[in-house]
């Protein structure tokens, strides 16, 4: 049996295999490892552990144990945009708070979800994005935005929506 | 390769032969970018090239005045180097434009200028005389935004790689090591250590293998000097990384960078494999025999691996939990070898002080803290950016005059410094020197030097509330007295903020915060109840209002204030009637409108609406 789907499915972990050659029994390894899977499946699938496991060596336990330690790795599926907005304490003194609720009302996420039901955007508070002299500051994938005010959130957001389709699974 | 010095003669002249070429420089940090500074760095480019100008365009790093952003420099042959801010794509190309054919220079964007011996342009003042930068004391920044950080050949020119140069061939590792203590460097990374110190304890261990580790996870909120540091000079930071491996007797090291700065990420990579490329890392380092190179580790989100235990354990591959000291990383640290870390101020130091000598450095500084430390200046102040300055300065000087005041004619209320490891100061001690230990006693710290300044609209109890949160959040869960410890204080401060509190909540958070600090295991812990600490030890009547009076003075706890409707003001045009999300608000066309606080949710948005400012919060 054979789908479209899992054709791409399959590309994706051929992709992981072929990574996971450089890192064979190198459990010291891990963190970058994992940063590359995210890198190729935008998170860490259930599967992609267990293929990890085997080729460092390391118990999957462990695997989970690093990955749910670190606030960068994510175990279900984003969205192609991802939104940081900091929530440093510059941020939050220069108003982040009513940014942040702009984008949630812009995005339409109710009751604490971070990713739209289209998987089109994810929705990300960071402890600080490092650009303070900025603030308040977002960042949707590695474009910047600075001092930027609620009523500007609309236009940035409909930038992406536009952009639909420009940006695939691969990092 | 020749010797590091016909190197660098012949970069020298390389850099004088086009002297005779317009040269045009946007800077490109982070905070650039983030301004908008690539639009106007291709803007630039494409009317350079069709226009077929005889003018070459660089970017660089953040020059520290991230308030100006986007920046724009014009340097024309023989004339003054002329400094534009708050450029867009088409004023830049406007004033490149008039600025070259006409030499017509557009005095309302220009911000400074420097002569460098030539004629003096009217109405612009100079680099070195506005208030900015007249303070300042550039031995770390001096080469951040004037070089191109990735193009080694100007570092080298700029006397890098020198110190290395002169450790290798004239000092054996002892002498560096006094050299530095002699220095009176102490670790910018908050704890303020004495780095010579640190070294000899790593030398003196005995093992074949050791390590120099750098700590780039710069995870206070309100920090930023190391980033721009990373990107705007990263061979300062390898170069005083083989140095300490030098002294040591370490030939490998590690940076740890945060994930969330891909810029220095890329920006280091470039830099270690150009010096490799030049013989000035790897094996044998200029014929010397000392053999050092440098892996880059990035970070993966965790506040805890700033800690030192904690860090090496997430190099290691495993979950960023720090653990009991001692043994010292100086005798056990990474994979259990002796291990020198410091952060990236501290290392980038370092040249310096080997080049001109230790004593040189010492003459900066205060009686017990040398040389300068590099603050972010960020909140409510007019000129947020990066701040050299030698320690001992006043609070008042950096705020006041560096910083050019507060945002908006707004009162001072308060400096937050150190992170969330730190306390805040209020007016009356910002006469204090900023140093390691007058501002411990103040109940804050230098951490890594992120000053984040308050106006009267900051609610001071939000302020402690915000960075228990972050503390909470972060704590890594492994004692107790921080895990738990932490989440009980939140919930006080929130309950506090609801307009919940209870006149026994002081007490416990006080009796909290100290129990918290004696018996955490690692900084984290220890220094999570500072901020409360310090509000309680300045604020406390802010505190007091909210719990007895209900009121928040800052009008920030949304809980604590009550919208009404100024009655000679309204005009009856219904409008916040029918914004209100809860139908709180009712009243007759053309009459006076009332608000029910009854059933008011305090969302402001009848405030955001009126168009007669008939709303009035308290």
């Amino acid at each position: 049996m054979c789908s479209c789907g899992e054709g791409i499915k399959d590309l994706r972990y051929t992709a992981l295999e072929k990574m996971l050659e450089n890192y064979q029994h190198c459990p010291e390894k891990i963190i970058p490892v994992l940063q590359e899977t995210q890198g190729i499946f935008g998170y860490i699938p259930a599967a992609a552990i267990q293929q990890i496991s085997n080729a460092l060596d390391m118990p999957s336990s462990e695997i989970f144990g690093v990955v749910t330690f670190y606030g960068q790795f994510h175990l279900q599926a984003r969205g192609k945009n991802i939104i940081r907005i900091c929530s440093g304490t510059a941020c939050h003194v220069r108003g982040g708070g009513q940014v942040l609720d702009a984008i949630v009302k812009g995005l339409g996420l109710m009751n604490g979800r971070t990713t739209t039901e289209d998987l089109m955007f994810t929705l990300e508070p960071v402890a600080c994005l490092g650009a303070c002299g900025m603030a308040p500051v977002i960042m949707i994938n590695d474009d910047t935005y600075g001092r930027i005010s609620p009523q500007e959130v609309p236009a940035i957001l409909a930038h992406y929506k536009e952009k639909e389709g420009g940006q695939v699974w691969v990092a | 390769m020749g010797s590091l010095s016909e190197i660098k003669k012949q970069f020298q002249a390389e850099l004088k032969a086009s002297p005779k070429r317009i040269k045009v420089v946007v800077g490109l940090g982070t905070c650039g970018i983030a301004a908008g500074g690539e639009k106007v760095f291709k803007a630039l480019d494409k009317y350079i090239k069709q226009n077929e100008l005889q003018a070459d365009i660089m970017s660089t790093a953040c020059i520290g005045m991230c308030y100006a952003e986007p920046i724009m420099e014009i340097h024309i042959p023989d004339g003054p180097r002329i400094i534009y801010g708050n450029m867009k794509p088409e004023t830049a190309v406007e004033i490149l434009k008039n600025h070259i054919y006409e030499g017509k220079i557009n005095v309302g964007y220009a911000i400074a200028q420097e002569t460098r011996g030539n004629q003096v342009i009217e109405d612009i003042p100079e680099l070195k005389d506005i208030p900015f930068y007249s303070k300042q004391v550039k031995t770390v920044l001096g080469r951040c935004g004037v070089i191109d950080p990735e193009r080694i050949e100007q570092y080298i020119a700029a006397d890098g790689y020198e110190a290395l140069e002169k450790a290798l061939t004239t000092m054996s590792p002892v002498k560096l090591i006094e050299e530095i203590k002699i220095s009176g460097l102490r670790g910018r990374g908050g704890g303020g250590f004495p780095t010579g110190r640190k070294w000899e304890a790593a030398y003196q261990s005995n093992d074949s293998k050791k390590y120099v580790i750098c700590n780039a996870d710069e995870g206070d909120p309100g920090a930023f000097m190391d980033r721009s540091i990373l990107e705007g000079d990263p061979h300062a930071l390898l170069e005083g990384m083989a140095l300490c491996g030098y002294a040591i007797g370490a030939d490998e090291g590690y940076i740890y960078v945060r994930a969330e700065y891909p810029l220095a990420i890329r920006r280091l990579r470039k830099a270690i494999q150009d010096a490799e490329k030049m013989g000035l890392l790897g094996q044998n380092i200029m014929d010397s025999g000392f053999n050092f190179k440098i892996n880059i580790a990035a970070g993966a989100g965790a506040f805890v691996c700033g800690e030192e235990t904690a860090l090496m354990h997430s190099i290691e591959g495993k979950r960023g939990m720090p653990r009991v000291r001692p043994p010292y990383p100086a005798q056990s640290g990474l994979w259990g070898h002796p291990s020198n870390i410091n952060n990236v101020e501290t290392y980038a130091n370092v040249p310096a002080i080997v080049r001109a000598g230790g004593s040189c450095f010492a003459e900066i500084g205060s009686a017990n803290s040398k040389g300068t430390k590099v603050f972010a200046l960020t909140g409510n102040i007019n000129h947020t950016g990066l701040a050299e300055v030698p320690i001992g300065i006043s609070l008042r000087e950096i705020v006041f005059e560096i910083g050019g005041g507060i945002q908006n004619n707004h009162c001072y209320k308060a400096v937050q410094i150190g992170g969330p490891s730190g306390g805040c100061i209020p007016e009356d001690l910002l006469d204090t020197p900023v140093d390691y230990d007058s501002l411990l006693e103040l109940g804050a710290m230098m951490g890594s030097g992120g000053l984040v300044v308050m106006d009267e609209s900051t609610c001071m109890v939000d302020v402690a509330r915000y960075f228990l949160q972050f503390t909470q959040e972060e704590s890594c869960g492994k004692c107790t007295p921080c895990r738990e410890g932490t989440r009980q204080m939140l919930k006080i401060l929130e309950r506090i903020c609801a307009g919940e509190g209870e006149p026994e909540d002081i007490p416990t958070l006080e009796r909290l915060c100290r129990v918290i600090k004696d018996t955490s295991l690692c900084g984290l812990g220890q220094s999570a109840p500072n901020p409360v600490m310090a509000t309680l030890r300045y604020f406390q009547s802010e505190y007091e209002a909210h719990i007895y009076d209900k009121k928040c003075p800052a009008g920030v706890c949304t809980n604590l204030l009550k919208f009404w409707i100024d009655e000679t003001k309204c005009k009856g045009c219904a409008l916040c009637e029918n914004i209100c999300p809860v139908k709180a608000i009712s009243g007759e066309r053309k009459q006076v409108h009332y608000v029910d606080q009854e059933k008011c949710i305090q969302c402001g948005n009848c405030m955001a609406a009126c168009k007669f400012d008939a709303i009035v919060r308290a």
